[in-house]
């Protein structure tokens, strides 16, 4: 990669054993220092919203941490979103709507990643391997169009979707959402996707082109398989960004389609020290992405850096 | 070859036959296309009334249309139209999704729309400009994406130094990568009540607490300008380091060994080793990551309208979230489209400039 114009022609040998055990137990004193410390900055606010669900309010007053040990555990927060072990099976306006708008934002982020990944796929192998010419546009400037989709912000298209949408009914519906969701993260997808498709090499699916397969039959059955890797971290990473997004969502949606973080946005300023059902309505929100990072952690890193190396 | 393909190029007829079906598919589709359309204007125009409710028969129209295109282009190009095939969808997706709202978008910038007015939409030429250049509120959210954009660089240096961490010869690397990655995971508008609204939180936050115990008498993170920008940047840099993180160790793994062992050898300490041979090797990495988190910086809204709604007195507002107030408090569609395309350019300029800077820099150093 980066240092590969570096060329290193002396003969290495081992370290030199000047440093003395002293130093070297330092170092490893600050290495692992350093990375407990950020360790605690990163999970504690995780950790403390999900134990600030089993708070009741003295316990959020006072400020207490420790389970057990400076508060009882209370389903106070599950409670008040109808989900702990004494509610869960009566009627309850609160988990209805969060059931809602947790189906909301399933469906809309498996959607438009789907689709996205479906035509991105498409889209970056074609850019990968054939010669397109659309007037003065060639691979690269197709290529560069799709990207700069990226830099586009979301305030740019908010209105003008809105009244797009409205002419054509798609306010407030899940369709109209995977739409958009689509658009925002297909830029992505390509950019994963080509470089995928990169790495592997042309011949493969020529050889099936040889052996009678169309264009199309060659890259369902003989690239695809090899491109899946790629084709899963693209999805889970878009999966990711819509799950997360929350400019289009309480714009475009209003009581059907509003996903997760509207619920959670909405909730924020009215609740005052009711901190337990706000707790645990982040909890909610995060938990599938926490899910997602702790065991599909290998595809994140490699859609993050696909591409991006280069 | 086998005997199948032969055919197709000995017998010209069925080619020509096929090329022409090619073309009345694509004719057949425009021609739909073009009187679903023509009927809905009509309809909408007064003139006829065929009792359309939206739009919709022109959007599936335009779908068939799409399908038309494709299936003509194999029926007449043969393989180079399958080979087409693969980017139309991708692209019609993507010009029917940016460029109609785009043509809307000028249209709105220039008229005095607003939600909350009844009396219609009215085309006020440069007002909404004249207005905007007269608006400290859009210049102040400017100035603020600026100090937003000067802190990616501290991200950038914390997100070094934890990658230069986990690329250590460390024990339980896989933990410690999973859970420095966690906090880029979570929805921003999460975070805003997670650490905004609680850690955070004046009275019982414990955050607050323990700057008080740290002797800060009156705990406010987000009253006075310059604490509470600085607790937005402490926010977004605790979602956002993590993507540089990522990019920056992906970066160093692929650091040949032997350029670390080399330095050792030569009897450099770690702290030379890093500014004379592993920082310059990252610097395309780095570049990368920076200009990308810029580009994302620039879009900054959710924790923003979500804990502070740009407050003290538009000191963290950003760009994006002045927009949505704009609009979601004022319903001042019009002018709020003008702010939003002005910015959309601003935008291009920059990121144009900072691309060819980073081009030019690039080719002096390496």
């Amino acid at each position: 990669m980066a240092a590969g114009h570096m060329t290193t022609d002396t003969v290495l040998q081992n370290h030199p054993s000047g440093t003395s055990l002293l130093a070297r137990l330092g170092e490893r004193i600050f290495v692992y220092g350093a990375l407990l410390v950020w360790t605690f900055i990163a999970l504690f606010p995780i950790y403390w919203t999900l134990s600030t669900t089993f708070k009741i309010a003295p316990d959020v007053m006072q400020g207490h941490i420790v389970p057990w040990y400076d508060f009882t555990p209370n389903w106070k927060g599950w409670r008040s979103l109808g989900l702990s072990p004494d509610t869960i099976f009566t009627t309850s306006t609160v988990r209805e709507e969060f059931l809602k708008r947790f189906m909301n934002s399933i469906v809309s982020s498996l959607g438009a990643s789907a689709l996205a990944v479906i035509i991105g796929s498409l889209a970056a192998y074609g850019l990968s391997r054939f010669e397109y010419k659309f007037g003065p546009w060639r691979n690269k400037d197709i290529s560069f169009f799709f990207l700069s989709q990226l830099i586009l912000p979301p305030v740019v298209l908010a209105m003008p979707f809105l009244v797009l949408y409205k002419q054509l009914a798609l306010l407030d519906t899940q369709i109209g959402l995977i739409l958009v969701y689509t658009l925002m993260v297909l830029p992505i997808v390509i950019w994963i996707m080509r470089d995928q498709f990169d790495t592997i090499p042309p011949e493969i699916g020529e050889a099936a082109m040889v052996d009678g397969c169309s264009i199309w039959g060659a890259f369902v059955r003989i690239v695809l398989p090899i491109a899946l890797p790629g084709m899963v971290a693209a999805f889970i990473l878009s999966v990711v960004l819509c799950w997360n997004e929350y400019f289009f969502s309480a714009l475009l949606g209003s009581t059907n389609a509003q996903t997760l973080p509207v619920m959670v946005a909405s909730q924020t300023g009215s609740q005052g020290i009711a901190w337990w059902s706000m707790a645990a309505l982040s909890t909610a929100a995060i938990a599938p992405l926490v899910l997602i990072g702790v065991f599909l952690e290998r595809y994140i890193v490699k859609g993050l850096t696909a591409g991006a190396g280069k | 070859m086998t005997s199948i393909s032969v055919p197709n190029e000995a017998l010209p007829p069925q080619s020509i036959a096929r090329h022409n079906l090619g073309h009345w598919v694509l004719w057949l589709g425009s021609v739909l296309l073009i009187v679903v359309a023509g009927l809905q204007v009509l309809d909408t125009a007064g003139i006829t009334s065929l009792g359309f409710t939206s739009w919709r028969p022109t959007l599936y129209a335009f779908i068939a249309w799409g399908c038309a295109l494709g299936t003509s282009l194999v029926l007449t190009r043969g393989e180079s139209g399958q080979q087409t095939l693969f980017l139309l969808p991708a692209l019609l997706f993507t010009i029917a999704m940016v460029i109609f709202p785009t043509i809307f978008g000028l249209a709105i910038a220039f008229t005095d729309w607003n939600l909350s007015s009844n009396t219609g939409v009215h085309f006020n030429g440069l007002d909404n400009i004249r207005q905007l250049i007269n608006d400290p509120y859009f210049w102040n959210a400017l100035t603020n994406m600026f100090w937003y954009v000067l802190a990616v660089f501290a991200q950038y240096a914390i997100a070094f130094g934890l990658a230069l961490l986990l690329n250590a010869d460390i024990v339980a690397r896989k933990f410690f990568r999973v859970a420095f990655l966690l906090p880029l995971m979570l929805s921003p508008v999460a975070v805003s009540w997670m650490i905004g609204k609680s850690l955070m939180e004046n009275r019982y936050g414990p955050i607050a607490t323990l700057a008080r115990n740290l002797g800060w008498e009156s705990v406010a993170f987000f009253s006075t300008p310059w604490i509470a920008r600085a607790s937005i940047m402490a926010m977004d840099a605790w979602v956002s380091i993590p993507f540089i993180m990522i990019l920056l160790l992906a970066g160093l793994q692929a650091l040949p060994v032997e350029v670390k062992e080399a330095a050792k050898v030569d009897g450099a300490t770690s702290w030379q080793s890093f500014w004379e041979i592993t920082f310059p090797l990252m610097l395309p990495v780095s570049l990368t990551a920076i200009v990308l988190r810029i580009i994302f910086e620039l879009k900054l809204a959710d924790v923003v309208i979500n804990v502070t709604s740009g407050g003290p007195g538009g000191a963290t507002d950003t760009v994006s979230s002045f927009i949505y107030r704009e609009y979601r408090d004022r319903s001042n569609v019009g002018y709020a489209t003008m702010l939003a395309e002005v910015y959309l350019v601003i935008i291009i300029v920059f990121i144009t400039l900072l691309m060819n800077f980073v081009s030019r820099y690039m080719r002096k150093v390496v």
